[in-house]
Formats: C-alpha cells, sequence, structure tokens
C-alpha cells in the first residue's frame, strides 16, 4: 500500500525545510507491533519529532457484515475483533441486543457472563503484559505470563468447545450451562493465579530495566485523558476513576465487592500497575461469582421466543424442533423495535460498545463498534513525540492495540 | 447537571429540539446549523466532557425515515456518568458538517472514519483523509447503495510484483 497522496506533500515540503531530519517506517510487518499497523516516524536521530500513524491493514469490513449477518450470526465476528478476548466482544454484542430487544437474561446467566468477561480479562492483560515486558526486553516474564492463559483456554474449550473463536453467547442466554467440570478447572485456575502474578510482578515490577524504560515515558494527564476518550486501564492511570462496572453496573457486577484500580501518574508503568491490579480484582470477583452462582435456568424460557433450543432438543422432540424454526424461518424470529440503542461494557481494552439500529428484521441495519483500541491508537502521536525511538515499543505495549479490533 | 436540567437549557439555547427516549437512553435531534453550537454548550456548561462516539446510520432503506443520513454522537459525563445522544439528520448530496476536533481531540481519528466510510465531510477537520481505505478508493463502503461484495475494488487491486517495484 503506498502512502497517500497528501502525506507525500506533507512529508516532502518538511523535508526541505528540515534536511537533518529522517523518515523511518515502522511495520506493517515488525514483530514488535504485534498485528499489522504501520508507523511513519519522522526522527532527529533518536528522537521521534512526529508520527504518522498509517492503519487499515486488516480492515475487513465487519461493521459491513453486521447488516447482512442476523443478531446470532455476527457473534461469530465479534470474535474476530479483539482477539485477545473474544468472550468480552461476545457478552458485549449480546448485551446490546438484548438492551434493544429489551430482553432480561436469568440471574444464572448473568453470572455465567460474568466469569467469561473476566476470564477474557485476565487473558487480555496476561498478554498485554507479557508482550510489553517481551517488547522490553524481558522474555522469561513472557512465558510466565503465557502460561496461564493456556489454562484459561482449557476452560473455553470445556465451556464450549472452541479455544479462540468461543462465540459462547446468544441472544437471550449462553449457548451451553457451565458445568461442574468447568467450575473445578476455574477453581483450579484461580488456585493458581496468585502464584502466576507474584512471580510476574517479582520478575518485572521492580526490574531496573524495565521501571527505566517505562516510567515517565507516554505521559497522558488527566485532562488530555478525558479529551482523547480514553476508557479503560489507560484512562484509569492517568487518574480518570471511570470504571463502567462500578459507574453503570451491568449484568451482575453489583453484586461484587471489588476495587476500581487507578493510578495518578499516567506513563507507561502506570499503566502496566493498573492492569496488573486489575487482574487481581478479576480473581476476587470470579471467585465471589463462582460461590454465589445461582441455581436456576440459564437461559430465557422458549416461551419467549428468544433462545434457540439446545441442538438435542431440535433433534429429539417435536417442541424442539417447533420453537427452532419458530426463530430460524424468515416469517418468523425476534421481536426487534425499530429502534437505536448503545451499549457500552467495560471490556479489557477499556469501553467496548455496540450502537444498533433496529428495522424489525431479523438483521441489524447498522451495527457499529465503538473499539477502544481505535481511540487509544489516535492518542499514539501524541504521547511518543519527544521520546527516543526506543519508547515506541514501551508505549505501543502499554496500550495495548489489537489491530483486528483497531481496523476491523 | 442531570439529563432533565441538560434538556431544558438545551430547550432554552435552541428554541425547538426534539428528545426521545428508549431504554433510559435519552436521544436528542439537532439540526446540522445548530449541531455544533449545542455540543459546545452540553461540553462546556451541562457537563458532558467524554466523547465517546461518532458514527452515522445511512437511512436509504429504512421504513418511514426521511432523511438520508443520522450523524450520531454518543457523550457521556465523567462525574455523574450519565449518556446523551445527540443525532443529526443530513440530507444534502454531499454533506458537510462543522468539525468539532477543537472540542475534543478524540473527534480526530472518528470523524475521519465516517468521511471514509460515509461520505460526510466535517468543515474545519485538521487532516480530512480516508484512514481505513486506501487513498484511492472512490466508494463510500458503509452506505446502503455499496454492495456487499463491493464493486471490484479487490478484484482490480494493484499489486506492485518485485521486480516492478
Amino acid at each position: 500500500m503506498p502512502l497517500t497522496r497528501s502525506l507525500f506533500a506533507e512529508d516532502l515540503a518538511q523535508d526541505e525545510a528540515q534536511p537533518y531530519l529522517w523518515t523511518l517506517n515502522f511495520g506493517p510487518q515488525h514483530p514488535a507491533t504485534h498485528t499489522t499497523l504501520r508507523l511513519v516516524l519522522k526522527l532527529d536521530g533518536e528522537r521521534v519529532v512526529d508520527v504518522i500513524p498509517d492503519i487499515g491493514y486488516l480492515h475487513s469490513g465487519f461493521e459491513k457484515l453486521g447488516e447482512s449477518l442476523n443478531y446470532n450470526q455476527y457473534v461469530t465476528v465479534t470474535d474476530r475483533m479483539n482477539y485477545i478476548s473474544p468472550m468480552a466482544n461476545n457478552v458485549a454484542w449480546h448485551m446490546a441486543v438484548e438492551k434493544l430487544m429489551g430482553i432480561e437474561v436469568p440471574r444464572r446467566c448473568q453470572y455465567i457472563r460474568v466469569i467469561i468477561a473476566e476470564l477474557s480479562r485476565l487473558t487480555d492483560h496476561l498478554l498485554c503484559l507479557g508482550a510489553m515486558g517481551l517488547d522490553l526486553g524481558a522474555f522469561t516474564h513472557f512465558i510466565y505470563a503465557f502460561n496461564p492463559r493456556e489454562t484459561i483456554y482449557d476452560i473455553f474449550e470445556a465451556l464450549c468447545g472452541a479455544r479462540f473463536t468461543n462465540s459462547y453467547t446468544r441472544v437471550g442466554g449462553v449457548m451451553r450451562d457451565i458445568t461442574p467440570e468447568v467450575i473445578q478447572m476455574i477453581r483450579g485456575l484461580l488456585a493458581e493465579m496468585p502464584g502466576v502474578l507474584h512471580d510476574m510482578e517479582r520478575l518485572l515490577a521492580r526490574n531496573r530495566i524495565f521501571v527505566d524504560r517505562t516510567q515517565g515515558v507516554g505521559l497522558l494527564t488527566r485532562e488530555e485523558a478525558i479529551n482523547y476518550g480514553c476508557s479503560g486501564p489507560v484512562a484509569r492511570a492517568s487518574g480518570l476513576t471511570r470504571d463502567l462496572r462500578r459507574d453503570e453496573p451491568y449484568l451482575a457486577y453489583a453484586d461484587f465487592d471489588f476495587k476500581v484500580c487507578c493510578a495518578r501518574e499516567g506513563d507507561c508503568l502506570a499503566r502496566y500497575r493498573v492492569r496488573m491490579a486489575e487482574m487481581w480484582e478479576s480473581i476476587k470477583i470470579i471467585e465471589q461469582a463462582l460461590e454465589n452462582l445461582p441455581a436456576g435456568p440459564v437461559n430465557v424460557g422458549p416461551g419467549a421466543r428468544t433462545i434457540l433450543p439446545p441442538k438435542g432438543a431440535v433433534f429429539s422432540t417435536i417442541e424442539g424442533l417447533i420453537s427452532h424454526f419458530e426463530l430460524v424461518m424468515t416469517n418468523r424470529g425476534f421481536e426487534v423495535p425499530c429502534e437505536e440503542v448503545y451499549l457500552a461494557t467495560e471490556a479489557p481494552n477499556g469501553e467496548l460498545g455496540f450502537y444498533i439500529v433496529g428495522d424489525g428484521t431479523q438483521t441489524a441495519y447498522r451495527a457499529r463498534c465503538r473499539p477502544p483500541s481505535f481511540i487509544h491508537f489516535a492518542l499514539f502521536p501524541h504521547l511518543i513525540r519527544g521520546h527516543t525511538l526506543s519508547d515506541v515499543v514501551a508505549v505501543l505495549g502499554s496500550l495495548n492495540i489489537i489491530a483486528a479490533e483497531l481496523d476491523r | 447537571m442531570t439529563i432533565a436540567e441538560t434538556l431544558a437549557a438545551l430547550n432554552e439555547r435552541f428554541a425547538s429540539l426534539a428528545s426521545s427516549e428508549f431504554r433510559g437512553q435519552t436521544r436528542v435531534v439537532a439540526p446540522a446549523e445548530s449541531l455544533y453550537d449545542a455540543l459546545e454548550l452540553l461540553k462546556n456548561c451541562c457537563g458532558f466532557d467524554l466523547l465517546v462516539d461518532i458514527t452515522c446510520v445511512d437511512y436509504l432503506r429504512y421504513r418511514g425515515a426521511k432523511e438520508r443520513f443520522g450523524l450520531v454522537y454518543l457523550l457521556a459525563n465523567t462525574q455523574s456518568n450519565e449518556r446523551l445522544t445527540i443525532r443529526t439528520p443530513l440530507d444534502a448530496a454531499e454533506p458537510m458538517v462543522r468539525s468539532v476536533v477543537g472540542l475534543w481531540a478524540a473527534a480526530n481519528w472518528l470523524e475521519r472514519e465516517v468521511w471514509d466510510m460515509f461520505g460526510i465531510r466535517f468543515a474545519g477537520h485538521p487532516d480530512l483523509r480516508r484512514i481505513l481505505l486506501p487513498e484511492e478508493f472512490t466508494a463510500f463502503p458503509l452506505r446502503k447503495d455499496y454492495p456487499l461484495q463491493g464493486l471490484g475494488e479487490r478484484h482490480n487491486f494493484p499489486i506492485i510484483r518485485r521486480a516492478e517495484s
């Protein structure tokens, strides 16, 4: 992909005026960008004078697809947005759809959704922090962080049959109830996690090299965080105490006791610390949810005509077959109002929201995703200006940019 | 300010802003000419300091729709945690509204994405280029008259071979 014409013109004009500057192309295929994104850096020796982010390499038209896939089918596409924490995307999408249709899911389903959302927060933060350490030269730390992710993916596999692209939620419920075996596995993970987090902290939190490379790098003040629309750990590391789990309690988050982790410094180290602290809170939330997991149905009843029946019932009973066809036949289906809703959730990366326009059919008229990575990457030139070239990876790692979500 | 006070302040300043509520969300419809002033008022006087999202909906095939586009601004208040949706109907052949980059830096990329996908221009935007699609792209793919499978852009995309580069 060539640089756009306007960028070229701008570059050439600047180069003539400042012949000592040189331009460095970073990405799109560079290991430290993690995924496909590109930065055109203008350097004065080692110092970054300016940076032009160039994105769109992974644009796959997810929002256009949302206008042709029905409300249950589209969940498979949300898996592919932030593929580090697909369960959180599933939950966000179907919560938005349920808000549009006015469906209230049972308590057990809410608890299960909280558990999987927090598990995906763990996977996301583990990968983000592991990769951040990796980029700054701490390879061992990456392995320590990656190991428990394997356990979490095993849990997801036992829960829904897929490790990465889970597509676990459905309109009005989830694909399958949580089983005692899965609960046992989650308890095993919870027993393992404190040791992992202590190991990670001991490896990195006071590591001289890591602290020197992250402290005071990529400073973001509270006012700037608001002005740039930041959310999630990035905003909280700058002192903006905004956490949708506490401020706009959705699902069953109002039932749990957890802290909103914040820092004042607003640098890369603060973002690292906030993510680290959030994992402890996630463990607490999962523990409480497992302790108090309500009994009862996991899905909205078949009478409400909102949830697809289990496949076993479809193939073996006439009632199951009828209620299946009541939902999938072209002249049947969900009752969707001609309205517009926006629903935001606190995804691991920040505020993940869906703006859905319903038009009475089984397909969203418009399915806008508000991706946290997109908002946070717009901030990148502001954070890196004046720092050195080696700080690019530190800042990039601390923002946790997922290009599939960035470009959609 | 609460939502009710905000709506009162908006109605006091701008004569007839239609507002509605659906599932606990308040929406205000602001005409394009008073959009910037309304957003400025909301940001500076009513405490809606966080721009959550800017998006657009093409109502070409929407039953009962009068205007072609609806430009949607999602705002939030970081103090009271309230949210407000501002919608602006746009119906020109080449729709244009005033950019809000001066109010929120977050609007920069969001407005570029709306331009990229819907072809709505933002007057006063510092750098209104396509963001997700290549600059050579001519269509606006999230418009409803653009087919799902594209107009052959993918098939005809120029490939530079190593020998030619």
